[in-house]
C-alpha cells in the first residue's frame, strides 16, 4: 500500500485514462488525462508522474502527479478516450463530442474538432454517455439512445442508430457492444445495414441497469459488465444469451470495469461505494490460494453452466467461474473508504483512479 | 433582542445606485438583493445581486482543505467506541496532527501562488488567506497541546516550547544567512541569532554559535568556557525518564542559583552580550522585555519566561502568567487583537470562549466545526444545550455542512457530515438533498443512491418524478417509465402507461419496445402498467403466430377487467383478424364472452347521447366497426359450434 499516492486536485474526477505507450519500448506509462464533472467550469487536464525508468532519483515526491496543461470543457466530462498519442476524444453532458489535441512542445491543449449537440432531445441537451475509438473511427452513444459513428478527419456524422445506452466497447473492428439501462448487452454489426442489433444478451429475472463493459484483450468473446447492483458478470458472447458467471463485487453501482491489457488474468473494478477491487484469476489447477494478507472479499459465484466441452486449454480462467476452488482472489487497492471512485485505468504496472473526493490515486507497483 | 457581540459588518452593493431601496431574500448561505421602487410602474433595475459571506469554498486551493479534512473527519467518526479513553489519546493526537498538516500543506501552496502571481489584488487576497491559515494552525496547535494532549506539569513546558519554535521560523532563516557568510561571528545579525536561540531554549545551537565567537576572542576564553558550561548544564525535564518532577525541580533550582551567582559575581561584566544572555538565563523580565522585536509576540515572551522562571508550571497556573505577560508585553494603548484574546481564552482553559471567539472572527465554519468535533470526541465539551435543542458540536457541524451544500460540487461531502449529526442531521439532509440540481442521469443516480441508502423514500420519489417529467418532456416514454418504476410511484406509472397507449392508438406502433417487453415483476406496480405489459405480450404472441394463446390472453384482458373500458374497442378490433382466420381459434365459450363484452360496450356507448358537434363520419365508422364485429363473431360462433359438436372419427 505504500506505493499509492493521493493527490487532491480541487475538482471531482469523472474519468482518468493513461496515454498509450508503444509496446515495443517497455516503458511504463507516465502521462494520464483526467476529466472533471459537477463543476461550474469543467476541465480536461494532462498530468505527468515523471516515470522515466530507474533514474536513481529518490526524491520524496517522485510519485506525485504534476499538472502539465489543461483546457476548459463545456459540460461534465462523461467519457474520455485517447484517439492516438496526441489526441483525446471527450463525451460531454451537453451532448457534444470534442477532439482535443495535446501539443507536447508547448504543453498546451487546443480543440481540434467539435461536434456540438451530436446527441440531443427535441427540447434539451442529451448527455453523451460513452465514447470508444479505433482511429480514425469514433463511436459515441448517448442518453438520447443513439449510436453515432464519426470519422476523426471528417466533419459530418457517418451513421446513426437508435437505442437507449449507457456504455460501449469495441468487440471486433466492425462490431461494437453496448449496454443499457434495462440490463441488456447488445451486439451491433456495422457491416450490416440494418439498424437493429445482431444479438441481444441479458440476465433473466431482475433487469438491472448495466453501466460499464469491457472485452477480454485476447479472447474476444469474453466480456465483463458491471451494473447498478455492483455485480460483476462475465459473458461468453458466442454461446447462450445469459451471463456465464455472476459475482457480487460491490455494494453500490459499479462504474468501470477493465481487463488488464497485457495480463488479462487480472481485472479491475471501481464503484460508487468507494472501493477499487483487483481481481486475479489463476490458470493453474486446484491449488486453493486464498492468502491471509490483504483484505479479500468473499464472494459468491453462480456459474450458469459448465464450459461446453472443447479444448480445455483455450478456455479462459474467467469462464470457469468456480471461485470456491480458490481460483479467484480479490484485493482492495485503495487504503481506506473514500467517496465514489468514478474511473480507473491500468497500463503496465501503473494504475490511476479518480474519485468524487476530488483526489487522484496513482499506484505504480500493481502486482500483475 | 440579545445584544450583539460585535458590530455587524457593512457591505456596499456597488451596482445599486445611491438612495434606492433594496429588497432581499435569505438563502442558505447568501442573500439575494435587488433594487426596488415600491411602485408598480416605472423602469427598475433588472439585476439581482448575490451577497456571499463565505468566498473560501470557491477558492480552488482551499477546496483541497475541505476534501482532505472530510476524509480525516470520516475516519475520526469510525474510531471504535469501546476502547478506554486512555488508549485513544494517541489516536486523537495523531488525528489532530493530520488536520494540522493539511492546513500547513494548503498554506504552503497558497504562499507559492501568492508569490508567483502577477495580479496585485490576487496577491493580497492570497496573502490574507495565508495569514488566516497561519493563525488557525497556531490556535489549533495550542488547543492540541493544552486540551487534547493535556500534558501535565513538566512536559507541558516542553510542548509549549515546541509550539513556539514551530511558529517562529524566521530564526532559522537568519541563522542560515549568518552561517553562510564569510565570517559568521562578525555578521551584524550574529548576536540576534544567538539571543533568539537562547530565548527559544535551543541551547545546543547557542553553544555551537558561541564557539565561533570564542575563537575570535582568545583573551576572553575563560568567560566563554564558563558560559558554555552554564548552558550545557541547564536541566530539561525528561518525561520518559525515571526522574520525578520534584527531583527535576531541585536540580533546576541548583542550576538557577549557580547562574545567579555568576551574575552577582560580575563574571560576564566585560562582555555586554554574554551578560545579557546570563540575565536571560536567570529569567530577568526587564531583559526579556528589552528584546521585544526578537520575541515579536506576547506568547513567545510567556513561554520564554516560563522556561527560565517556572519550568514546572502546572496547567492550572498558566492563565495567571498568560494574563500578566500579555499586559507586560503589549503597550497599554494598543487594543488586543482577536487572535490574542482567543489564545488567552485557551490558556484559561475556557474552550467555549475559544470556540465562540473563533466563530466570530472567521468567515467560515470549517475550523470551529472540526475542532469542536475533535474535542467532543475527547469528551472535553460538557453537553451544553443550546436554545435550538442540539448540542454545540452538532450545531456547528450542521452550519458548516449547510454552507457546503450551496456549493455546486462540495455537496457530496456535506452528506457525510449530516450523517454524523444524530439529532437533526437527517432532517437537514432531507431538505437539502432535494435541491441539488440534476443535470445528468449520472448525477441523479448518485443522489438517488445517497437517498436509498438512508431510506429516504419521499426524496427518492421526488427525484425520480423530476427525472421522469424531464424525460416525458422530451417524449422519452421508456425512460420516464423506468424512473417511475424505480420510485415505485404507481400514480405516475399509470400516467405514463396511458401516454404509451395513446401513442399506440395514434401511431399504431409502440416506442421503447425493449423496456415494455422486459418489465418483469415491475409490471404489477399499477393496473394500467400491467395492461400495457400484457397487451404487448399479446402482440408478441400474435407475431409468433401462437394464435390460441394470443386469443386466450386477449379475452382475459377484457374479462378480468384489466383493460380500461376506453380500450376495449381497440382490443375487439384486434380480435377481428383472429376471428377471420380459416381455423377456428376462439371456442364457443370464448365467443360468447366476446359477444357479451361487445354488448356491454355498445350499450354504454348508446347511453351517451351523441353531441351536436360530433361529426357524422365518426359515428358511421363506429357503427361499421360494430357491424363487422357482430358479423365476425356470429360466423365464428357458428364454426365453433360445428367444430365442437363434430365427433372425431
Amino acid at each position: 500500500m505504500e506505493s499509492i499516492n493521493a493527490k487532491y486536485v480541487s475538482q471531482k474526477i469523472s474519468k482518468t485514462r493513461w496515454k498509450p505507450v508503444s509496446y515495443s519500448t517497455l516503458q511504463q506509462p507516465d502521462v494520464f488525462a483526467t476529466g472533471s464533472w459537477d463543476n461550474e467550469n469543467n476541465k480536461i487536464s494532462y498530468w505527468s508522474i515523471g516515470n522515466h525508468g530507474s533514474s536513481g532519483m529518490d526524491d520524496g515526491f517522485e510519485g506525485d502527479p504534476q499538472l502539465l496543461c489543461e483546457h476548459k470543457h463545456d459540460g461534465d466530462v462523461l467519457d474520455l478516450q485517447f484517439l492516438d498519442q496526441d489526441r483525446i476524444v471527450t463525451a460531454s453532458s451537453t451532448g457534444a463530442v470534442t477532439i482535443f489535441r495535446h501539443h507536447q512542445n508547448s504543453q498546451t491543449v487546443s480543440v481540434s474538432k467539435h461536434w456540438a449537440r451530436a446527441h440531443r432531445y427535441p427540447c434539451d441537451n442529451a448527455p453523451c454517455t460513452g465514447v470508444v475509438c479505433s482511429s480514425p473511427e469514433i463511436v459515441t452513444v448517448g442518453e438520447d439512445g443513439r449510436i453515432i459513428v464519426f470519422r476523426a478527419d471528417q466533419e459530418g456524422v457517418t451513421r446513426v442508430i437508435a437505442a437507449p445506452i449507457h456504455a460501449v466497447t469495441y468487440l471486433r473492428t466492425t462490431e461494437i457492444l453496448t449496454v443499457n439501462s434495462i440490463g441488456q448487452l447488445k451486439l451491433w454489426d456495422f457491416r450490416q445495414q440494418s439498424n437493429s442489433p445482431s444479438q441481444i444478451l441479458s440476465l433473466s429475472g431482475d433487469r438491472v441497469p448495466l453501466h460499464c463493459v469491457d472485452r477480454h484483450p485476447n479472447q474476444q468473446h469474453i466480456v465483463a459488465t458491471g451494473g447498478q447492483d455492483g455485480m460483476l458478470c462475465v459473458w461468453d458472447v458466442r454461446q447462450g444469451n445469459t451471463p456465464f458467471s455472476l459475482m457480487e463485487a460491490h455494494s453500490a453501482e459499479m462504474w468501470e470495469v477493465h481487463f488488464h491489457p497485457t495480463n488479462p488474468d487480472h481485472l479491475f473494478t471501481c464503484s460508487e461505494d468507494g472501493s477499487l477491487l483487483h481481481w486475479e484469476t489463476s490458470s493453474q489447477s486446484d491449488v486453493p490460494s486464498f492468502l491471509q494478507g490483504g483484505r479479500n472479499n468473499s464472494m459468491m459465484s453462480r456459474s450458469a453452466m459448465a464450459p461446453a466441452g472443447g479444448n480445455q486449454s483455450l478456455i479462459s480462467a474467467w469462464l470457469s467461474g468456480d471461485s470456491s476452488k480458490g481460483r479467484l482472489e480479490t484485493t482492495h487497492m485503495l487504503p481506506s473508504q473514500t467517496l465514489s471512485v468514478n474511473s480507473l485505468d491500468v497500463l503496465g504496472q501503473c494504475l490511476v483512479c479518480g474519485t468524487d473526493g476530488e483526489a487522484i490515486f496513482v499506484n505504480r507497483q500493481v502486482p500483475v | 433582542m440579545e445584544e450583539v457581540d460585535v458590530e455587524p459588518a457593512v457591505t456596499n452593493i456597488p451596482a445599486a445606485s445611491d438612495g434606492k431601496h433594496l429588497g432581499f431574500a435569505w438563502g442558505p448561505g447568501d442573500i439575494l438583493v435587488y433594487e426596488t421602487l415600491y411602485k408598480a410602474k416605472g423602469s427598475g433595475c433588472s439585476f439581482i445581486h448575490e451577497v456571499r459571506k463565505d468566498e473560501d469554498i470557491y477558492s480552488p486551493i482551499l477546496r483541497k482543505l475541505f476534501n482532505e479534512s472530510h476524509h480525516i473527519f470520516v475516519g475520526l467518526q469510525t474510531i471504535r467506541e469501546d476502547l478506554p479513553s486512555k488508549n485513544k489519546k494517541p489516536q486523537f493526537v495523531s488525528i489532530s496532527k493530520n488536520y494540522r498538516s493539511v492546513i500547513r500543506a494548503c498554506m504552503e501552496e497558497l504562499q507559492q501562488v501568492a508569490v508567483s502571481t502577477k495580479d496585485a489584488q490576487m496577491a493580497t487576497q492570497y496573502g490574507n488567506q495565508v495569514s488566516i491559515l497561519l493563525a488557525i494552525e497556531l490556535i489549533w496547535n495550542l488547543c492540541e497541546v493544552l486540551f487534547i494532549d493535556a500534558a501535565p506539569a513538566g512536559s507541558l513546558l516542553l510542548h509549549l516550547l515546541d509550539w513556539v519554535r514551530l511558529h517562529k521560523a524566521d530564526v532559522d532563516e537568519k541563522a542560515r544567512d549568518v552561517l553562510q557568510s564569510e565570517s559568521p561571528a562578525e555578521h551584524h545579525d550574529y548576536w540576534d541569532v544567538v539571543v533568539s536561540y537562547v530565548l527559544q531554549g535551543r541551547l545546543e545551537e547557542t553553544r555551537q554559535m558561541l564557539v565561533k565567537q570564542a575563537t575570535l576572542q582568545p583573551a576572553a576564553r575563560n568567560m566563554f568556557k564558563l558560559m558554555d558550561s552554564l548552558l550545557s548544564k541547564m536541566p530539561f525535564y525528561n518525561p520518559g525518564g525515571t526522574q520525578t518532577l520534584t527531583e527535576f525541580d531541585v536540580k533546576w533550582r541548583h542550576w538557577h542559583e549557580e547562574v545567579d551567582r555568576c551574575l552577582q559575581d560580575n563574571s560576564f561584566a566585560s562582555n555586554q552580550h554574554l551578560e545579557i544572555i546570563c540575565k536571560i538565563l536567570v529569567g530577568d523580565e526587564d531583559t526579556l522585555l528589552m528584546h521585544k522585536e526578537l520575541l515579536s509576540t506576547w506568547y513567545h515572551f510567556l513561554v520564554t519566561r516560563l522556561l527560565f522562571c517556572h519550568p514546572t508550571v502546572k496547567p492550572t497556573e498558566l492563565h495567571y502568567y498568560a494574563q500578566s505577560c500579555m499586559t507586560m508585553f503589549l503597550d497599554s494603548r494598543s487594543v488586543p487583537e482577536p487572535l490574542d484574546s482567543i489564545l488567552l481564552a485557551a490558556f484559561e482553559f475556557d474552550i467555549h470562549q475559544v470556540i465562540k471567539d473563533c466563530s466570530i472572527a472567521l468567515n467560515n465554519w470549517w475550523f470551529v466545526a472540526h475542532l469542536t468535533d475533535l474535542l467532543d470526541h475527547c469528551k472535553l465539551l460538557q453537553s451544553h444545550n443550546l436554545h435550538f435543542g442540539s448540542n454545540l458540536r452538532e450545531f456547528l457541524l450542521l452550519e458548516y455542512a449547510s454552507g457546503l451544500f450551496t456549493h455546486h460540487s462540495l455537496w457530496q461531502l456535506a452528506v457525510d457530515y449530516f450523517d454524523h449529526c444524530p439529532e437533526f442531521g437527517r432532517v437537514y439532509l432531507e431538505l437539502q438533498i432535494e435541491r441539488v440540481p440534476l443535470d445528468t442521469e449520472r448525477k441523479a443516480l448518485k443522489v438517488l443512491r445517497i437517498c436509498e441508502q438512508r431510506q429516504m423514500s419521499e426524496q427518492v420519489r421526488s427525484i425520480c418524478k423530476i427525472m421522469a417529467m424531464r424525460a416525458l418532456r422530451n417524449n422519452r416514454l421508456g425512460s420516464a417509465l423506468s424512473w417511475s418504476i424505480r420510485a415505485k410511484d404507481a400514480a405516475f406509472a399509470t400516467l405514463i402507461s396511458e401516454r404509451f397507449l395513446q401513442d399506440y392508438c395514434a401511431r399504431g406502433t409502440f416506442s421503447d419496445l425493449d423496456l415494455i417487453d422486459n418489465l418483469g415483476p415491475a409490471m404489477l406496480l399499477s393496473d394500467r402498467l400491467t395492461f400495457l405489459g400484457k397487451y404487448r405480450e399479446f402482440h408478441k404472441l400474435y407475431g409468433e403466430k401462437r394464435f390460441r394463446e394470443a386469443a386466450k390472453l386477449l379475452l382475459s384482458l377484457m374479462t378480468a377487467k384489466i383493460a380500461p373500458r376506453s380500450f376495449w374497442m381497440t382490443l375487439l378490433t384486434d380480435a377481428l383478424p383472429l376471428l377471420e382466420q380459416k381455423e377456428v381459434i376462439f371456442s364457443a365459450e370464448q365467443t360468447y364472452e366476446l359477444m357479451f363484452c361487445l354488448e356491454e360496450l355498445t350499450s354504454s356507448l348508446n347511453t351517451t347521447t351523441p353531441g351536436p358537434d360530433r361529426p357524422m363520419q365518426e359515428e358511421d365508422i363506429e357503427l361499421t366497426k360494430v357491424e363487422l364485429l357482430r358479423l365476425a363473431l356470429a360466423r365464428n360462433l357458428a364454426m365453433a359450434i360445428v367444430k365442437e359438436g363434430t365427433v372425431e372419427t
